[in-house]
């Protein structure tokens, strides 16, 4: 039988591979096209009205289990997400492993089992796979490749293009979470908190939101860098200067209380279950009310303005200040003493 | 948690600060000693709120920025030291050297990030084929930590770990600014975290002997604002006394059981700060009875005689006689992603809180 360890044979395209695929894969990612086990997957997709969008993430983090998820869950989500956040109805994912030799199965299994799950939520079907097993060292545990298709239905048009002047940024809940529910695991920095990490699949809130309010304009997720690094992507990308308000950016006392202890600034922690969006004035106090109505928007908050400029950042401070905010450079890293 | 709301309140900020601009009739000079209030003061903008009444200089407070080039260069040289596994915190991986940085010896040899010295003991323990060598950078609140890590290692008898110290304590440091006739400070906004361990009593030194006045200040605006109010009144007063407004973590004495392990291990040496030279008894060296575990007595490693990077105003910035934006190198040549001197490496670096947080216009 399998054993309880990922062997470099589990990778060689024989009977243990077979029975890994088999035993483990198939069982928790059971579907019909998956099933086939053909080289590539035939896609029942018709798509007369609305575009096709596709996107790809590895993701590589450590720990693999974390407060409120693991490398699987997170996988599902972020890609999902990066298909919501583009206006798009996520239908199917691929999923490919790096494992490396030594990793528990009972690691991996419950990794899958996360994985099924999410994408059950997400209402995502798992396509194709892959699996490599690398030597013991060459990689860290696990890696996962998920590559997304979604479809962006007729109507519903993001896009940088569509911010103007005078439209507001929102933010669906408390920022810095995933971070620092992460880093609280770190080796060597492991610290007792209830910060968990927000990682959720947000496609199901931006339907709604798209299907119901034509003034969202643009959405992207604030992951790696954080609220003020995808901020500052927006400022660039539409040439135009965006002020954030430090008093209206959400953020709970336990994140704020540990951000402070390690020296890291929560704009910059990164985000899984968030999702920044620029909408229209007129609409912004609706879809704030409509977000705080749902479980993963009771934060939701309008936390900066457009205004005329040329890409910059600023942060309005508590005491009043004003802050040229940047995009981070390098890792933030936790304060030596 | 609630507690911690009342120093972020930003309404009690607002009407300290202006109460504070109201009153100070002279500019005055002030030396946040600490990294981590450098950040504080530019993230929330007080130091741009009290311009032209308060300057508030940024000090020696940040271990990354006060390591003297012969220490990288001596850390980079056993980082090439064959069957040696060498590990250090993030900060210092991009500290340019004279030739060279930890991230470029990464490529050969094997150096690794860590958060804490006991990643490093448990890195020896599974690696008992090589040695593993941590790069000790900090104050006395990293200190008692490590010194906890090498007791766990003499406890079991780890003949593969060794320390390369690089350890500074803060006193010394201040007591040589004040005796610099250049430096002109009128009070100092003290170090929280280095408080925590020594107690407040151990600065009183700076009243006492120098006649500045001092206030230990926690890390919230409020905190800060409220400890520069407290300096502000002293200095109107014309008295210097130490204050502790820090007391919901600071205590007269410290933090005993810290000290006294600190005092197990380490003896004080005279040793050299980053653009600032030697400062007499501010350095921490593993005791002889521990010498197996000092990395220094281990190897012999080379003196480097290179000089810091010319153009580069560490030394000035970290002695409170320049600013960040003065140094002709800030913003142009030396960045956060190219930095020249650690100032800009270290996030708690003056030249990187000032980068991130006081420039006024972004360069896209
Ligand atoms: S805690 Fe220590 S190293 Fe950190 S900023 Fe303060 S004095 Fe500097
Ligand atoms: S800006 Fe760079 S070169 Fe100038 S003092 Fe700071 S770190 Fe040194």
């Amino acid at each position: 039988m399998i054993g309880d360890k990922i062997l470099l044979a589990h990778g060689d395209g024989g009977l243990l591979t077979h029975e890994l695929i088999s035993n483990l894969f198939l069982r928790h990612f059971e579907n019909s096209i998956l099933k086939t086990m053909s080289d590539a997957a035939t896609l029942p997709l018709e798509i007369e009205k609305g575009r096709l969008v596709v996107t790809t993430d590895s993701f590589v983090i450590k720990p693999i289990f974390f407060p409120g998820g693991d490398i699987g869950k997170l996988a599902v989500c972020g890609t999902v997400n990066d298909l919501a956040v583009s206006g798009a109805v996520p239908r199917y994912l691929t999923a490919s492993f790096i494992l490396e030799e030594g990793l528990p199965l009972a690691d991996l299994e419950k990794i899958l089992t996360s994985m099924a799950e999410a994408a059950r939520m997400a209402g995502v079907t798992i396509i194709a796979g892959d699996t490599k097993v690398v030597e013991r060292g060459n990689a860290d545990k696990i890696f996962v490749n998920t590559t997304g298709v979604g479809l962006v239905p007729e109507g519903v048009e993001l896009g940088y293009h569509r911010v103007e002047e005078g439209d507001v940024v929102i933010l669906n809940g408390n920022i810095g979470e995933h971070g620092l529910a992460v880093v609280s695991r770190r080796e060597g920095l492991e610290f007792e908190s209830d910060i968990i990490s927000d990682c959720t699949c947000l496609n199901s809130i931006t339907q709604d939101l798209l299907f119901q309010y034509k003034g969202i304009k643009l959405m992207r997720d604030p992951t790696r860098g954080g609220v003020a690094t995808t901020v500052k992507e927006i400022a660039l990308a539409t040439n135009k200067d965006i002020f954030l308000f430090e008093d209206r950016i959400p953020i709970s006392d336990e994140v704020r209380w540990a951000a402070e202890m390690l020296g890291l600034d929560p704009l910059y922690l990164a985000n899984e279950g968030k999702f920044i969006a620029v909408v229209s004035p007129q609409e912004a106090p609706d879809i704030v009310a409509a977000l705080r109505r749902l479980p993963q928007g009771q934060q939701a908050s309008i936390i900066g303005e457009v205004k005329k400029g040329q890409g910059n950042v600023f942060l309005k401070t508590s005491l009043g200040a004003t802050k040229l905010i940047d995009m981070l450079a390098g890792e933030q890293l936790p304060r030596i003493c | 948690m609630e507690l911690l709301q009342r120093f972020k309140d930003p309404k009690l900020g607002q009407r300290i600060l202006e109460r504070l601009q109201q009153k100070i009739s002279r500019p005055l000079n002030f030396m946040e000693v600490c990294g981590t209030h450098t950040v504080a003061i530019s993230r929330s903008g007080i130091r741009e709120l009290l311009k032209g009444k308060l300057r508030l200089k940024s000090g020696p407070g940040c271990p990354v920025c006060v390591t003297d080039t012969g220490d990288i260069d001596k850390m980079i040289g056993l980082a090439r030291l064959p069957g040696v596994i060498v590990t250090t915190f993030g900060d210092m991986m991009r500290v340019p050297g004279s030739r060279s940085s930890l991230v470029q010896e990464r490529a050969n040899g094997d150096v690794r990030v860590v958060y804490s010295a006991l990643d490093a003991v448990a890195i020896a323990e599974a690696n008992p084929d090589k040695t593993v060598i941590f790069l000790g950078v900090g104050f006395e609140t990293t200190v008692p930590a490590v010194a906890l890590c090498l007791e766990e290692v003499v406890r079991k008898n780890l003949k593969n770990f060794l320390l390369y110290s690089a350890h500074k304590v803060v006193p010394p440091a201040l007591e040589t600014l004040l005796q610099d006739p250049e430096v002109k400070i009128d009070g100092f906004l003290l170090p929280g975290h280095v408080c925590t361990i020594l107690g407040r009593k151990t600065f009183e030194f700076l009243s006492q002997k120098y006649n500045v006045p001092a206030v230990i200040g926690g890390f919230e605006p409020v905190d800060i604002l409220a400890a520069l109010d407290a300096l502000v009144d002293m200095v109107a007063a014309g008295k210097a006394q130490v204050l502790n407004r820090y007391s919901r973590a600071v205590r007269e004495e410290g933090n005993p059981l810290a000290q006294a392990i600190m005092q197990k291990y380490f003896d004080l040496v005279d040793v050299k700060w980053r653009g600032i030279g030697i400062i007499p008894r501010s350095g921490l060296k593993l005791k002889a009875e521990y010498a197996r575990y000092d990395a220094e007595e281990q190897y012999l490693l080379e003196e480097s005689t290179v000089e810091a990077v010319p153009g580069c105003s560490c030394g000035e910035i970290l002695k409170g006689k320049m600013e960040p934006p003065e140094c002709p190198l800030f913003a142009y040549i030396c960045t956060p992603l190219k930095p020249v001197g650690p100032c800009m490496v270290s996030s708690e670096g003056a030249c990187a809180a000032y980068y991130k947080y006081e420039r006024r216009r972004s360069k896209n």
